[in-house]
């Protein structure tokens, strides 16, 4: 179980002269879900990035089962197992849903395994086989979600990454995503998710992180965060 | 209807699916690696002098030249994308653009060193045939077919497999590729050779019809890269389209003037439309 987990060191990065991230460490085990919240500008994207190699530390260490993740190129590690929803879905709009998740099963590892994930994913969000031939782009932004984390799903990860799967959702929509997350955790699958939607995010996962002008500012097993008072303060809008 | 009309409207179309197979290729590597390669004409201009050298000069069968021809070329797309365009990649667009220029003038350079500016012509003809009241040249229709199986090879490669879908994700969004387990230099040089190929096909089939010298691309280069243009530089179908549109125009135009006027007409029309749709007449 030691083997498939995700291990982040005090890792500092950033982009050019900004630095967004300063020594943040973390850990997910093996069929843990994990959040990361905080206000916005806080690292939370960053730190995502960092763990899918689309950009690298400038210290501190990324692990996952057993491997240095700052090692090996970023379009590696889908083969194995990570998936990233990235923020705003980055779906290819001019795409139908179906090639969408065709791309998603690019790797050598997933292409056997194509029809049987695909129609797996179908059974997870019915609307996205009445829609399999619409383009991507014409579809609304909770169906765009469901389809981003249908094509992360394509690769057969073992532990899947979400970048504020709620942003810009109606309510309504938001608990559509945050049911279908809980599902697929149902599944076995690890979950790493990052949300700004501290009150909805903190009744999926066991335990979150509390992000910070890129620090971690606490953390702890979801029910304990959501009754501390300094963090029903500043996300819960509690008294 | 008046038969030869009817006759510029087929050699119109005929003339366009010649045009559409460089579109294509320069098209393809637009939108993948998002640089206009400036020496296209000539990478076609090396498959022809390699189709009549190895068909007239050494008397390979024409298949087999013509096959050489195509991989020579698609190998001649991946070494300009590894040494040339690759070290340019994060460079501003005007300096590759500069830089595949210079390929151009290097390609018609070695050309003469090697073959002098003499034509060469490869003495093949079809006969040619009767549709109806039209008589139509059979070398012409036969790469007009050619052409179309080409496009519809690349149409089906691009539509139904990995890569080809990867191919046409990538041109909207580099970035997010390496999340999908593509790596995007990968997809550059496959694209890169594609687009040689597509270079290499034309070249069969201009041969045919055309002599060979070391300016030869000036003959058929600006047309092309003014379609792609008005198709939408890096819209597949747009310049699929526009290279029938073009086609027509010339040789319609060429039917009620001459060939020469009939150019004109083609490059007045599209600064016409340059200064209606600059995006490009197809673009959504």
């Amino acid at each position: 179980m030691e083997q498939a987990s995700l291990s982040i060191d005090a890792v500092h990065a950033g982009y050019g002269d900004f630095q967004a991230l300063f020594g943040v460490s973390l850990r997910v085990d093996p069929g843990e879900a994990v959040g990361v919240v905080g206000p916005n500008g806080a690292g939370k994207t960053t730190l995502l990035r960092v763990i899918s190699g689309l950009i690298r530390p400038r210290s501190g260490n990324v692990r996952f089962a057993g491997q240095d993740l700052a090692k090996v190129p970023a379009h590696t590690l889908p083969a194995l197992g990570i998936a990233h929803v990235p923020e705003n879905r980055r779906l290819f709009p001019h795409l139908t849903v179906e090639e969408n998740l065709r791309v998603g099963a690019f790797t050598a590892a997933a292409r056997p395994h194509f029809e049987a994930r695909r129609d797996h994913v179908y059974t997870l969000f019915p609307r996205m086989k009445e829609r399999r031939h619409q383009l991507a782009g014409t579809m609304s932004g909770g169906e765009q979600q469901m389809c981003a984390i249908g094509r992360a799903l394509m690769s057969g990860p073992k532990i899947l990454l979400l970048d504020e799967p709620s942003a810009g959702l109606a309510p309504l929509v938001v608990q559509q995503v945050f049911d279908l997350v809980r599902r697929i955790r149902q599944e076995g699958l690890t979950v790493l998710i990052v949300e700004q939607n501290v009150a909805q995010v903190l009744r999926v996962v066991d335990r979150a992180y509390v992000l910070e002008t890129g620090r971690v500012a606490a953390e702890g097993a979801s029910a304990a965060l959501a009754a501390d008072p300094v963090i029903r303060r500043s996300y819960l809008g509690g008294h | 209807m008046d038969p030869f009309l009817l006759e510029a409207l087929v050699n119109g179309i005929l003339l366009g699916g010649v045009f559409a197979l460089p579109v294509l290729g320069l098209n393809l590597v637009f939108g993948v690696v998002d640089v206009v390669w400036l020496c296209y004409a000539e990478l076609v201009m090396v498959g022809m002098y390699a189709v009549w050298f190895f068909y007239s000069q050494m008397g390979w069968p024409l298949p087999l030249a013509f096959a050489v021809c195509i991989g020579l070329v698609a190998v001649l797309g991946v070494l300009l994308h590894l040494l040339v365009v690759r070290p340019l990649l994060t460079q501003p667009p005007i300096n590759q653009v500069l830089a595949t220029g210079g390929v151009l003038f290097v390609l018609q350079g070695v050309a003469t060193l090697i073959f002098s500016t003499e034509f060469r012509a490869l003495g093949v003809d079809m006969p040619p045939m009767e549709v109806g009241e039209v008589f139509v040249s059979g070398t012409k229709l036969a790469a007009f077919c050619a052409a179309l199986l080409g496009a519809g090879a690349l149409w089906a490669f691009l539509k139904f497999t990995y890569v080809g879908t990867a191919i046409r994700a990538i041109a909207r969004d580099r970035e997010v590729m390496p999340l999908m387990g593509v790596d995007p230099q990968r997809i550059y040089l496959i694209a890169s050779a594609i687009g040689g190929a597509l270079a290499g096909l034309a070249a069969c089939l201009l041969i045919v019809q055309l002599d060979v010298h070391p300016f030869v691309g000036l003959s058929f280069g600006p047309i092309t890269f003014m379609i792609c243009v008005m198709g939408g530089l890096g819209n597949m179908l747009g310049g699929f389209l526009a290279a029938f549109l073009m086609g027509l125009i010339i040789s319609v135009g060429g039917f009620w003037g001459t060939t020469e006027l009939s150019y004109v007409v083609a490059f007045a029309f599209f600064i016409v439309v340059m200064f209606i749709r600059p995006q490009g007449l197809f673009a959504r």
